[in-house]
């Protein structure tokens, strides 16, 4: 659906979505009233954001004992459900920059509570760029008359999360859009995310909710 | 000849993209395109003459990613060596007539730096020198530092550079589309520290196409006093009948870079996406363009790693808080390594207004060059505003600058032969902007015509190392008033001469004046008013200071240095006195719970509340007494609550600071009062373990620990085992809290156990974070597993009931 090319977009901020705020800061059936603080967080985070994302789109071969990505291979067999009846593969880091880390670790030393409540803000926007980015790649197959299933990110399942280092490669991540790969396959900027998409002529008629696809059924941030 | 003479006369013309020839070639996604100079240097060798013949006077090796990170140190020399000598067989080959130059081309790691990323800055340094050290073996003519979006990596790059070779050095960053680097620097603090770091030219490529750049450009060409360097991406790509493409072609691309040389760029080439037939058209479009001269700049200035500021008619506040010098709070968190403290001393300045922070660290029993190497990385890592380096021993200034993440105010040289031999080389090393102090062997001249006597001496000796006039800011020492009736007019007598007769600006740390004299205040506001008349640019001064605050907010309105007043208006609108908090409760705590207002204040989370009823309560009540009957009970009730689910943990986390600013008063007046302070309850060392890097969690942990009294040794993140053990035998501390977030980390976890238990067997071991759960810490052998915050302190409460505290 793509030429082999690194695409680059910087996005627009998306709405905050208040709830999954209170869910990531662990305050699920608070309502946001009683945290006055967090009203604080988000005017100073005001400017301080960027959302980026850059990605490729690679062809899929299934092999006797896995997958073929083009630009790695990998027997996870989570991976292989997740990408059953793909052609392709769209892979993608999402990041939404070093502001955030700034300010977690600034009041990581005088404000735990403004630090932990960023750390949160955090969280949701770069999920919510995630979703920006993956409706607009669902829009882009739709038009072709294809569909496309859950992100999957390395680190999830049986995926090794040494699949990050495949992904940097040919994403070229530190020069597009600024995010880098520490020894210990963590990102940096923190608030960050790679993932693939799989693109499928046929419609799975799936789409349920990160928590429900889920098995961590005591899960503290199930939502 | 030369590439530093060629330029003097001529505009040079750089090379193009690589990268996109080499795809076309078939480089495969993901394929290293430096390993082609071993395995394609026929294709290496082609595109760098067709840029020859294209008219390039400077072509760059095809080494952009060659590191000791990519590549281990054997295959890397050959790979250098053979780029070496594709661009040389390249250039005898090419026809051309013109001086034909080869850069060592040096690209970023794609690694970032500390505190953000987790590769050290004296690493990068090392990993740049390899590269570079090869560069000069196999005959690079100049050094090109390119595509670098981050200001930190630029330096360790041009450390490297200029501390292995004495070619030239030409750095050009990449900027967003906001006008920035990626890590945040804005143009005119890249050309602040580049030209502090003395390379020889300095400019911009890649992310963009001409017209995108050309603001960027035109910044550097305002503040720049060096050739500046314009290397655009052909536009944006875009695929076209599944080709990827370029949108700004040669023609356009030609005229728009054209344009920017007739404004004063006289380096110039092209990056991602252009090809030897955009350098022919830049060459043709651009061959009647005479190179506009390079003129020197007369902007005072220092930077951060965000901005640059300009010492100009608005006074510059430089905050002195961060100093212990008659503060014992603050050689006590210096003694503590209480980094926090100072931090939070900074951050509160910052928010006063300041637009430097001084800082001074030096104690007679404290590792001052660690110390303020250290404070000066952490100030950074969490403040926007430039720092003043203020130290007396060399060692320590030296460190300090060497990891500034900008151009420096440094604090002091003065006229001694001796201060400006340890001085002035670091300035011309590092760059900086230097405060001289109208003193020398003789003294302080008690005249004004001796202290700038003295100031010609220095700027006289300052230009045989090479440094300008605009890199001096004159201090002409502002003596007591009391022992000296006519100190102050001196002082302003030497500054008004040095700025309006030298032309050089000035700095005075206003708060001398005013020794042994009451309400200081109005002497310091007053003479701070009198000296900004004189000449003044710059103060070292108190910006929690009404008095002081309100002069420099009158005299830039008094001055037209303030638009519609709005400044003088909103500072005098913050100091009226308003002080009701109208903060909502912070938790669902019920009323009649509260057994006093320092608890009710606690439990809502109102930290000035907090700090301010504690002032109150010491003139009457001991301080033990404060916090076993009022801090601790408090504490303990918003506990409860977040134990049975009603309080939340952010809720939690503001009555433990509004725990603490009490405790921070209580502290400060034990300092003052110099009784020893209070047994505590016993030690604990906390550390999130090696490989990890998330402490959100241990800082909670902590927090909440040092309410409770323990004696907390905070190691930080990613923490090898070996320091935990040696901490904890040092200590012979009871307790260690170990952190983990990622699956990732908990073998290092088990090791750090491992070794605790024969190092310090005595110690208990309780773990926490994301990952884990009671059955991986029974796995690890740990003592305890602790689900939050709040059972780490019921557990470390139970160990020190053991211990008979």
């Amino acid at each position: 659906m793509m030429a082999d090319m690194i695409h680059v977009k910087t996005y627009d901020a998306p709405e905050y979505d208040i709830r999954e705020i209170l869910r990531y800061a662990g305050c699920g059936k608070a309502e946001a009233e009683e945290l006055p603080l967090l009203k604080d967080c988000l005017a100073e985070l005001d400017g301080k954001l960027s959302y980026k994302v850059c990605w490729r789109y690679f062809l899929i071969r299934r092999l006797e004992n896995g997958l073929d990505l083009s630009f790695a291979g990998t027997d996870s067999a989570d991976l292989g459900r997740n990408l059953a009846g793909c052609e392709g593969v769209v892979v993608f880091a999402a990041t939404i920059g070093l502001g955030i880390d700034r300010l977690i670790a600034k009041y990581g030393r005088i404000s735990p509570s403004k630090s932990f409540l960023f750390q949160a803000v955090g969280a949701e926007r770069i999920e919510s760029l995630c979703d920006c980015f993956c409706a607009e790649i669902q829009k882009q197959a739709a038009e072709q008359g294809r569909f496309i299933k859950p992100r999957f990110s390395p680190g999830y399942g049986d995926l090794p999360l040494g699949m990050q280092e495949s992904i940097f490669r040919v994403l070229e991540c530190p020069g597009k859009i600024g995010l880098s790969l520490n020894k210990s396959l963590l990102m940096s900027p923190s608030k960050s995310v790679t993932a693939l998409i799989g693109i499928t002529e046929k419609n799975t008629g799936h789409s349920p909710g990160k928590c429900d696809s889920c098995d961590n059924e005591g899960c503290a941030f199930r939502g | 000849m030369n590439i530093l003479e060629y330029m003097k006369e001529h505009i040079v013309y750089l090379d193009g993209g690589m990268g996109t020839l080499l795809q076309a070639q078939g480089l495969q996604p993901g394929e290293y395109p430096e390993t082609w100079n071993l395995t394609r240097p026929e294709v290496i060798t082609e595109i760098h003459q067709a840029y020859f013949d294209a008219g390039s006077n400077v072509v760059n090796t095809n080494t952009f990613g060659a590191n000791i990170l990519k590549f281990p140190l054997d295959e890397l020399d050959k790979i250098v060596r053979a780029a070496m000598e594709n661009a040389q067989a390249s250039r005898e080959k090419s026809a051309g007539q013109h001086e034909k130059f080869i850069a060592l081309d040096i690209g970023p790691t794609g690694k970032l730096l500390k505190p953000y990323g987790d590769f050290d800055f004296e690493e990068a340094v090392t990993v740049f020198a390899e590269t570079v050290k090869l560069g000069v073996k196999y005959g690079a003519d100049l050094i090109f530092i390119e595509t670098m979006n981050d200001s930190y990596e630029t330096k360790a790059a041009v450390l490297a550079a200029k501390e292995n070779s004495d070619l030239p050095v030409f750095v050009s960053n990449a900027y967003g589309e906001d006008g920035k680097l990626m890590t945040g620097a804005s143009p005119a603090a890249m050309v602040a520290l580049l030209e502090g770091l003395r390379v020889d030219a300095i400019g911009v490529n890649c992310s963009l196409g001409p017209r995108e750049l050309a603001g960027v450009v035109e910044e550097y060409l305002k503040y720049s006093s060096l050739p500046v360097i314009m290397k655009p991406n052909a536009g944006l790509p875009k695929v076209v009948d599944g080709q990827t493409v370029y949108d700004v072609l040669p023609e356009e691309f030609s005229e728009d870079v054209a344009g920017l040389m007739k404004k004063g760029v006289r380096i110039a080439g092209g990056c991602c996406g252009t090809t030897p037939e955009y350098i022919r058209a830049l060459v043709e479009k651009s061959a009647e363009v005479p190179p506009v001269p390079v003129e020197k700049k007369e902007f005072v200035c220092v930077s951060s790693y965000t901005h640059m500021l300009e010492f100009g008619d608005s006074p510059i506040l430089i905050g002195e808080r961060i100093n212990p010098t008659g503060k014992k709070r603050f050689k006590q968190a210096l003694q503590e390594n209480d980094i926090g403290y100072i931090l939070t001393e900074g951050i509160n300045q910052q928010d006063k207004g300041v637009h430097i922070l001084d800082v001074n660290v030096g104690l007679p029993d404290i590792n001052e060059p660690e110390m303020l190497e250290n404070v000066v990385c952490e100030l950074q890592a969490v403040i926007d505003l430039p720092l003043q380096i203020d130290t007396s021993d060399a060692v320590a200034m030296e460190r300090a600058l060497r990891r500034y993440n900008g151009k420096a105010m440094v604090n002091s040289v003065n006229g001694k032969e001796e201060s400006m031999r340890a001085v002035f080389p670091l300035v011309k090393k590092y760059g900086g902007l230097v405060v001289a102090l109208t003193l020398d062997e003789d003294g302080i001249p008690e005249t004004a015509e001796g202290r700038v006597k003295i100031a010609e001496k220095i700027l006289k000796t300052a230009e045989s190392y090479g440094i300008d006039k605009k890199d001096l800011i004159f201090d002409t020492l502002a003596m007591t008033v009391s022992a000296e009736p006519h100190a102050a007019k001196v002082t302003l007598q030497a500054l008004r001469e040095i700025r309006f007769q030298l032309g050089c600006r000035t700095s005075l740390g206003v708060s001398n004046v005013s020794f042994g004299l009451p309400n200081r205040d109005s002497i310091n506001s007053t003479f701070f008013a009198l000296a900004l008349e004189n000449g003044l640019s710059a103060a070292i001064m108190n910006p929690y200071s009404a008095d002081m605050m309100r002069t420099y907010f009158a005299y830039r309105t008094l001055h037209g240095l303030d638009e519609n007043c709005a400044d003088y208006i909103r500072f005098s609108a913050s100091y009226t006195p308003m002080q009701t908090e109208e903060q909502k409760p912070a938790g669902a705590v019920s009323a009649e719970e509260y057994k006093s207002a320092l608890q009710k204040a606690i439990a809502k989370g109102l930290g000035g509340q907090a700090g301010e009823i504690t002032v109150q309560l010491l003139k009457n009540v001991p301080p033990l007494e404060i916090i076993n009957g009022e801090i601790i009970p408090a504490l303990d009730t918003v506990g409860r609550g977040f134990e049975e689910k009603r309080v939340y943990l952010p809720q939690l986390l503001m009555s433990a600071e509004a725990a603490k600013s009490a405790f921070e008063e209580i502290k400060a007046f034990i300092a003052r009062s110099e009784k020893e302070p209070a047994a505590g309850k016993c030690g604990f060392v906390i550390a999130t373990v090696k490989g990890d890097i998330h402490d959100i969690g241990k800082n909670i942990v902590k927090l909440l620990l040092e309410n409770y009294g323990f004696a907390v040794t905070d190691l930080g993140r990613d923490v090898p085992p070996e320091e935990i053990v040696e901490t904890v035998q040092k200590l012979r501390a009871p307790l260690v809290g170990l952190s983990a977030l990622m699956t990732t980390t908990v073998p290092a976890m088990e090791e750090t156990i491992k070794q605790l238990r024969a190092g310090a067997p005595w110690c208990r071991v309780v773990v926490g974070g994301a990952v884990l759960t009671q059955e991986y810490a029974d796995r690890i052998g740990a003592d305890k597993y602790a689900k939050d915050a709040m059972e780490t302190v019921r557990y470390a409460e139970e160990v020190n009931r053991t211990l008979g505290r």
